[in-house]
């Protein structure tokens, strides 16, 4: 079972247009939301005015004054209101002010424009650079939302004597999850019995944040809140923090009205308020002996976090933990900080801070053997990290890891040394195209950072059904990265039963455990683990207590889960996660096993650049990568492929252009994406090492793809077009150009 | 959705006759719709001052593709599928045939329509540079009569036209060129479909005796309209093919551009690459 | 201020009328008015494709189609490819081929690909990309897309 290409689960609901999506969630009666937002970037509210033509008393109208619990969003840091009150600061663009509600969904759009704010305006800060020079003290006591220092060794014993110091300044630009489903949300709040149900249905990834968001927002116990997680269209991390907020705000309208509510963004709105990938700056210093052995890294890596924490201190310990990429060097320090900007703040995207330092250090290692007169390919070799090595964290590599094989079979796989030469030649002709081939080697920890996974511990179950098939209870969300049917395969697997045996229940907090957040490539290796744990004892309960005897076909099977069910009326099994005995992390130190294991790989690229356009045309687009068992190629490969799309999106095109710190190309034909036009068949290749903490050997693929694209294109535009300053991705046209001419016009 | 519906209307017009005599009756109130590919979206958008439009979709009076003396004769409704299926278009003007073909994606060109490209007049509309070589004329109609416009003395500012309120584009009129010529046209775009153009350059050339007899270079997304590049041509007509001014005609485009910043394209880039595409253009000349 | 209009069409097949007005969007009288949720929203602009149905025989973006013009047309949409319980061979090969991810691009992605067979039986890789072109996914990448439109090109149903 493990290891086939099973169907998708929900497939065939897909492709008939059934599957049910938050906004083809009709509730009688139901209301239309709005938001009301702030349109300064900094500033103290004095009045909210609504203007004329518009019948007020017919709507529902919620501001911070109304809220019941706690107007502050439970998330890592408990630190963003729900909505500014008067007399608040408001700390960036798009902050949620009021909210209305109308049954007329036009009408509640044409009240949308007559609310105005009267704000007295502050300056803002709105870049990395104003916010760590404290131009404007606008969070805590330095503008730090987060701060993380690891250290090996100590690099200052080396600069002075190295061969080599080399330094480099490598920016990331902000990054749109442009899901296809917009953020949305349904909610209905019921008084029964003189208590207070709250219910949202929504799209998003981790149902027990909004959750607790809710319990925390109206101030009750966790039994009088409900969130089921409906089909949803695409999120990437764009909704792991932020559903709390506008299931919040949902649930609010909902609770104020006594009707159900439908918050639905258009585009723009979703496009403009909600989370981001995190700009991000970071400085390298890096010193070599003389043939080019690595002795020290040195990281300053920067984020911008934002008007609020969100996910910022998770994300920066991820890029922090990244930033020294799959090299061994005896000397380590990485200082990594995420500031506060006024600007809506970015949160979880695919690859969670780790695209952002990799993509530094591998320009930075194509930039290095440059200068040291080395080839990429053997600088790299050299200074792999192998079984036995240290990363910065002090975490020793325990499995047999082979970075230069997983490199040499993306190069013989895109031809890497005869398009070198070939290119050579070809690039001297006068013709406006020319070409280069560029890779990246990398690694993405599977699973939370540090303890965060002891933190969680997670529950996860099954149970058997009246008909004798199996159901999976745990709140990890499909959201079309086959986390239905992997799971069903893990659990079929572990149960020696057909795979149309087992499906999974709905997301819904009242019926399944908390198995922790979808996100971090955890759901296959940490909840498939745990279910893996559960089904087996599920089985064994049952074969204990006399339905099932082992060995047994699958109709023994279901004939003994529906005796059992018959008679025990109810039969389900859960599990927990357990920490694997050999992994220790210190949160303070930043020392131990930062994750329990790594995927690895290498991504190459061909490229070929019209110089009369500055167009970059990706010829072709090579991944190998070693993630362990595979549950389901055909799943894993459309993972990949998907992540590659996007990484290459982020390495050329997709540009978030911001006035005042919002987003002002916030249309879906100005924030540029991939069609189907704009890619190569991305060639995926698994390289299967077992790991023992997964199930089945299995390790996460979800960000990994994220990681590789954008250094690996743009070593290939240096291979093309010679020492440009490429440091920085989106490499747009424009900025092509730009980095072009000051080479070539002084 | 941000408009608010129950403020507008629409009227679907049966006749031609019918939509005229509206117009006219109330002029500058009723906004004509043909495909509703542009107006759609910004009405979707809530940013629509318009809230009462006249639809022309089932106009017959301005639909379809004729031969007409030495010109072929473009209905207004006539869509940029319609443009890319006809086969007198494919042997005249493949211009046009790429130019449709670059508009959008299929859902785009089934719907949208070359009256409401011209109308529209965005200066980054990809059929406009192509019309505009080929020396194009519009024939526009209102209960006054019929007149004609050169298409290149259409355009008169910013989203401005030679079209008066009661005034609805009937037919493109475009020669046909005689003999052998060179055709060219490439848009460069935010992405390879379902893009918009950040420059845009179309050229008709005629070549006699190996000299450049006669030429006309469109541009889009350059100027606050689709434009000539009158200087360019000007250096360049006379002259012979294998020897063509190519530093002096990229020099002289500079005159006919006045790019702008905007999120899809810096003016830097806007005129360099319309300089490079005007070169391209000359080195696939001089080989043809 | 306008009158609603009785718009009657043929959808998937059916005769279907309601009262509307007449610059509803296409997109809403599916979606709300028939309550054929099938038809998706994913960005209002013309720009995505989710919305993407057949208006006699064409593929169109019906969040850019005022109903007016719709009055007397025939509409497919995601519900009316599959015959009752049996799968177009397209449909079988997105679910073979695993080209729907989140599902929220496929029912338009299915539109146009139906389209894109009807008029040409037997692309080629690039005529399927540019046929679908108007239609984008962010989670595939598009391969998985491309291969269940080659295998329900050449009969199959996928492996
Ligand atoms: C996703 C998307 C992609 C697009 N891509 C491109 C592209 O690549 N290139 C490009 O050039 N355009 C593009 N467009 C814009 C649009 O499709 C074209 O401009 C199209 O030609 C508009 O025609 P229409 O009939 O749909 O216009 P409508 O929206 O119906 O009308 C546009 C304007 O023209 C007026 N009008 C229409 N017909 C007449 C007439 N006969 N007489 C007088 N006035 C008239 C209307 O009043 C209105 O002001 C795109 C649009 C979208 C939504
Ligand atoms: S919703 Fe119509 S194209 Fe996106
Ligand atoms: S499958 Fe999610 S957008 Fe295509």
């Amino acid at each position: 079972m493990i290891g086939a290409s099973s169907h998708r689960k929900e497939g065939r609901a897909k492709v008939t247009g059934a599957a049910l999506y938050t906004d083809d969630k009709f509730m009688p009666g139901a209301l239309h939301g709005v938001t009301i937002r702030s349109q300064v970037p900094r500033g103290i509210l004095k009045a909210i005015r609504f203007g004329e033509g518009i019948p007020w008393d017919e709507f529902t109208i919620v501001t911070a004054a109304d809220i019941p619990g706690k107007n502050l969003v439970a998330s890592v840091v408990h630190d963003q209101p729900f909505l500014v009150g008067i007399g608040e600061e408001i700390t960036h663009m798009e902050q949620p002010v009021v909210l209305l509600a109308h049954a007329d969904r036009h009408l509640a759009e044409k009240a949308r424009r007559a609310v105005s704010l009267e704000v007295e305006e502050l300056p803002a800060i709105l870049d990395i650079q104003s916010s760590l020079e404290l131009q404007q003290v606008i969070y805590g006591p330095n503008n730090l939302l987060k701060e993380i220092r690891i250290q090996k060794g100590d690099p200052a014993t080396v600069w002075a004597t190295a061969a080599h110091v080399i330094e480099g300044e490598y920016r990331t630009g902000a990054q749109e999850q442009m899901y296809l489903e917009t953020n949305a949300m349904v909610a209905q709040v019921e008084e029964k019995e003189g208590q207070t149900w709250v219910t949202v249905w929504g799209s998003l990834q981790c149902p027990y944040y909004v959750h607790n968001a809710l319990k925390q927002l109206f101030d009750l116990p966790g039994d009088r809140v409900r969130v089921v997680a409906m089909e949803m269209g695409g999120a990437f991390g764009g909704k792991e923090d932020y559903p709390s907020v506008n299931g919040g705000h949902a649930a609010l309208l909902a609770w104020k009205s006594g009707l159900p509510v439908k918050l639905i963004y258009d585009r723009e709105e979703d496009l403009a308020c909600t989370t981001k990938r995190h700009p991000s700056r970071t400085l390298l210093k890096t010193a070599f002996d003389a043939d080019g052995q690595l002795l020290a890294i040195e990281v300053d890596f920067a984020i911008d976090g934002g008007a609020y924490a969100t996910m910022s201190p998770v994300v920066l310990s991820r890029g922090a933990l990244h930033a020294a990429g799959v090299y061994c060097a005896p000397h380590v320090k990485v200082h990594a900080r995420a500031v506060a900007t006024n600007t809506p703040p970015p949160g979880a995207f695919r690859g969670f801070g780790a695209p952002q330092s990799l993509f530094a250090i591998e320009r930075h290692m194509d930039i290095c053997a440059r200068k040291l007169g080395l080839d990429p390919v053997e600088l790299r070799r050299k200074n792999f990290l192998r079984m036995g090595g240290t990363m910065a964290t002090g975490q020793v590599i325990r499995e047999d890891l082979d970075l230069g094989g997983i490199m040499d079979r993306a190069l013989a796989e895109i031809g890497y040394h005869d398009k070198r030469a070939a290119y050579a030649i070809t690039n001297q002709e006068d013709d406006p195209i020319k070409r280069g081939v560029g890779f990246s080697v990398f690694m993405h920890g599977c699973g939370f950072t540090g303890s965060g996974e002891s933190y969680l511990a997670s529950v996860a179950g099954v149970e058997g059904l009246a008909d004798g098939t199996v159901s999976i209870l745990a709140a990890s969300t499909e959201m079309g990265q086959g986390k239905n049917t992997v799971f069903s395969q893990i659990v079929a697997e572990a149960l020696k039963v057909p795979f149309d045996l087992v499906d999974v229940a709905q997301v819904d907090t009242d019926h399944v455990p908390n198995s922790g957040p979808t996100v971090a490539s955890r759901s296959t290796m940490m909840v498939g683990r745990i279910l893996e744990d559960a089904a087996i004892g599920f089985k064994q309960a049952l074969v204990q207590q006399g339905f099932l005897k082992e060995p047994y076909t699958a109709e023994e099977f279901r004939a003994g889960v529906q005796r059992a069910v018959e008679t025990l009326g109810s039969v389900k099994c859960y599990g927990q996660y357990h920490k694997p005995a050999n992994i220790t992390w210190n949160d303070a130190t930043y020392q131990g096993d930062a994750y329990p294991t790594y995927s690895w790989a290498c991504y190459a690229a061909d490229v070929a650049v019209d110089l009369d356009i500055f167009e970059v045309k990706v010829e072709d687009f090579v991944t190998v990568q070693e993630v362990g068992r595979v549950v389901n190629p055909r799943l894993a490969a459309g993972q990949i492929e998907g992540g590659v799309a996007q990484g290459i999106g982020w390495g050329l095109w997709e540009e978030v252009t911001t006035k005042q710190g919002r987003m002002i190309n916030n249309q879906m034909t100005n924030y540029i994406i991939p069609t189907s036009a704009d890619l190569p068949r991305i060639r995926v290749t698994f390289l299967e090492n077992a790991h023992p903490a997964g199930p089945g050997g299995a390790k996460g693929i979800g960000e990994l793809p994220m990681d590789g694209p954008g250094p690996a294109l743009v070593n290939a535009l240096e291979a093309a077009l010679g020492p440009l300053r490429l440091d920085e991705v989106p490499m747009t046209p424009e900025r092509l150009l730009a980095r072009w001419e000051e080479v070539s016009h002084g | 959705m941000r408009a608010y519906l129950p403020d507008c209307d629409l009227r679907v017009a049966a006749t031609l006759d019918d939509a005229l005599a509206l117009l006219a009756a109330e002029p500058g109130v009723w906004t004509p719709i043909a495909g509703g590919t542009d107006l759609m979206v910004v009405h979707n958008a809530g940013r629509l001052k318009a809230t009462r439009f006249l639809d022309l979709s089932r106009l017959a009076e301005l639909r379809g593709i004729a031969e007409e003396g030495d010109c072929l004769a473009f209905g207004a409704l006539t869509s940029f599928t319609e443009v890319r299926e006809h086969p007198a278009v494919h042997r005249h003007f493949p211009n046009l045939v790429k130019s449709a073909r670059v508009t959008g994606a299929l859902a785009i060109q089934n719907r949208g329509t070359l009256g409401g490209n011209i109308v529209n007049a965005s200066p980054a509309a990809d059929t406009p540079p192509s019309l505009l070589a080929y020396g194009a004329e519009l024939e526009l109609v209102s209960p006054r009569g019929r007149r004609r416009v050169a298409y290149d003395h259409f355009h008169l500012g910013y989203k401005q036209m030679d079209l008066a309120p009661d005034e609805l584009v009937a037919r493109i009129l475009v020669p046909k060129p005689q003999g052998h010529s060179f055709h060219y046209f490439r848009k460069v775009g935010t992405r390879q479909a379902q893009a918009i153009a950040k420059v845009c350059l179309a050229a008709h050339a005629r070549v006699q005796d190996g000299v450049l007899a006669e030429l006309r270079i469109g541009l889009g997304s350059v100027a606050p309209v689709p434009a000539r590049a009158r200087h360019a041509e000007a250096t360049l007509l006379g002259q012979p093919v294998a020897a063509l001014p190519v530093a002096a005609a990229r020099a002289a485009l500079l005159d006919d551009m006045s790019p702008i910043d905007d999120i899809r394209a810096s003016a830097h880039y806007r005129s360099v690459v319309t300089q490079n595409v005007l070169s391209h253009m000359l080195r696939e000349l001089a080989t043809a | 201020m306008a009158d609603h209009i009785t718009l009657r069409m043929k959808v998937n097949g059916e005769d279907r009328s309601v009262e509307v007005h007449p610059f509803a969007r296409l997109l809403d009288v599916l979606r709300e008015d028939l309550r054929l949720t099938g038809t998706k929203e994913g960005c209002g602009e013309g720009e995505c494709g989710a919305c993407t149905v057949l208006v006699d025989g064409r593929v169109v973006n019906s969040c850019l189609v005022p109903a007016a013009q719709v009055q007397g047309s025939e509409i497919v949409t995601v519900e009316g490819l599959a015959k009752g319980d049996e799968l177009s061979p397209l449909q079988a090969a997105f679910v073979a081929h695993n080209g729907a991810q989140c599902g929220f691009c496929t029912p338009g992605m299915l539109v146009a690909a139906t389209d894109l067979l009807n008029r040409c039986p037997n692309p080629t890789e690039d005529a399927v990309r540019e046929g679908l072109a108007g239609n984008l996914c962010r989670c595939t990448g598009y391969s998985k897309i491309l291969d269940a439109v080659h295998t329900a090109a050449s009969g199959g149903e996928g492996k």
